[in-house]
């Protein structure tokens, strides 16, 4: 498999995303919805969380990814974006430096990055695909990770090969428990200063388990089978872009995914969305309400500032959110985030 | 009636509720009660509608628990087990019927 862009797929672009799920027929619009609830327009409440994507490149190329990343991909953040996001991360006053991509860490300077925010004492955050563990020049990430009190956020779909593999590629469950071992091995889900957390997204077309019975279960299973540990596990919902808007599509789940979607709308989840605390910079430097919105390219409301390099939190924080029918995926049920359920 | 089972009736089984809507009222909180996690959680309580939906052969049923017991965080091992368990108990129920067979069988036999 390899990505959309790769194969000039039609939703490879995001314009073509946009015009698939904002030309759905809902019976409730994410809009709407929200002025039901009292929520409109959705407003920023500050800026808890810089998440910056420092780019597309990825050693997987998992069936739902809403990046469309691969080992195909070259979009790389240049090392003017990043000096940037470090500055701002710094002005702002912002607490929590949350990387991601791609697989964050085969970024050139990701190591630099995690460094410098470190030593403004900053919490980060990097959202690891554990197989990147594995690969020859990168060996040493753990112990690297552990020095710099990284919390670490690994994807695990499944406690099964057969529902792993197929979502991540053949083979990528058993590299991904590798990855587990090596990180227990330094101390990571054992240590209470080394906290590692899983993320679980459906291997299909339907809605994440309770967090915390789910979460309780696989403590369980993965001690049991494999001798595995770990802090918490977060559920996230699958948003509806990208190659899982591709698998919806040729599966001929699309319709009714939406539809269960907007059913589970959730008034409380939609108080609680991130994109009220957080900040996205895309590779380029770009500023987004979160990461997928920076996939379907919606910018920030006009009245922000357009990118990292003219960050003023004082127009930030308070911002108006910019939303659309793929939000529907963070306020379904018990809500869904970066940081899993949000209610 | 072109086919007696339609999926898009599932989402419409609310309708049950038209004429009477005291009795589906009733039988809706029961159901619902029924699901909460109580003594079984609610991902065991799934397992067992699914196990039951394949007993009674309800096609709405299937689909519905199929799709709950995912959502409750089963995976397709641990469901086929459960269908196989529906299986069995139907299998030994033809099974040990056998016993009625055989005390029939007795009584005419010399």
């Amino acid at each position: 498999m390899t990505s959309l862009l790769q194969r000039s797929h039609p939703l490879g672009k995001a314009a073509t995303q946009r015009q698939q799920i904002e030309g759905t027929a809902l019976r409730l619009r994410f809009d709407d919805a929200l002025a039901r609830s009292g929520l409109r327009p959705l407003v920023a409440t500050g800026i808890e969380t810089l998440q910056i994507n420092v780019g597309k490149l990825c050693n997987q190329t998992c069936r739902h990814c809403h990046v469309d990343a691969g080992p195909d991909r070259r979009e790389s953040m240049p090392s003017a974006v990043v000096d940037a996001c470090l500055r701002a991360l710094e002005s702002g006053g912002i607490p929590k430096l949350d990387i991601t991509g791609g697989a964050p860490e085969l970024h050139p300077q990701f190591r630099d990055i995690v460094q410098r925010a470190r030593a403004l004492g900053r919490q980060v955050i990097d959202r690891c695909n554990l197989t990147v563990l594995l690969l020859p020049k990168y060996d040493d990430l753990p112990e690297f990770l552990a020095a710099h009190r990284v919390q670490i956020i690994a994807s695990l779909p499944a406690i099964n090969a057969r529902q792993t593999d197929a979502q991540r590629g053949g083979g990528v469950h058993e590299g991904s428990l590798v990855g587990l071992r090596r990180l227990n091995a330094v101390g990571y889900g054992r240590d209470p200063e080394l906290l590692l957390h899983l993320v679980t997204n459906p291997v299909g077309a339907f809605l994440p388990a309770n967090q915390s019975a789910l979460a309780a279960d696989w403590k369980r299973e993965l001690k049991q089978r494999h001798d595995i540990d770990f802090n918490d596990l977060y559920t996230i919902t699958n948003m509806p872009i990208s190659r899982f808007l591709e698998y919806l599509l040729q599966s001929g789940n699309y319709d009714s995914y939406m539809e269960r979607l907007v059913n589970a709308y959730n008034p409380q989840a939609a108080a609680s969305v991130m994109c009220r605390t957080m900040l996205s910079v895309g590779w380029d430097g770009t500023l987004y309400d979160c990461d997928f919105n920076q996939m379907l390219e919606l910018t920030l409301e006009a009245a922000a500032p357009r990118t990292i390099f003219d960050f003023t939190p004082e127009r930030l924080a308070r911002r108006r959110i910019v939303v659309g029918n793929h939000c529907f995926g963070c306020t379904a049920g018990a809500g869904s985030s970066c940081g899993g359920a949000t209610i | 009636m072109s086919q007696y089972y339609d999926s898009k009736d599932l989402p419409r089984f609310a309708e049950m509720g038209t004429d009477s809507p005291e009795l589906w009222e009733k039988f809706n909180a029961w159901y619902e009660a029924c699901f909460r996690a109580g003594a079984l959680s609610e991902r065991e309580k799934a397992l067992i509608g699914l196990g039951v939906a394949h007993a009674v052969q309800c096609p709405y049923c299937i689909e519905a628990y199929s799709q709950a017991c995912l959502e409750k965080g089963s995976d397709p091992e641990q469901m086929t087990e459960a269908v196989h368990v529906a299986a069995a108990i139907r299998g030994g129920a033809s099974l040990v019927h056998g016993m009625q067979m055989r005390n029939h069988v007795h009584r005419l036999s010399m």
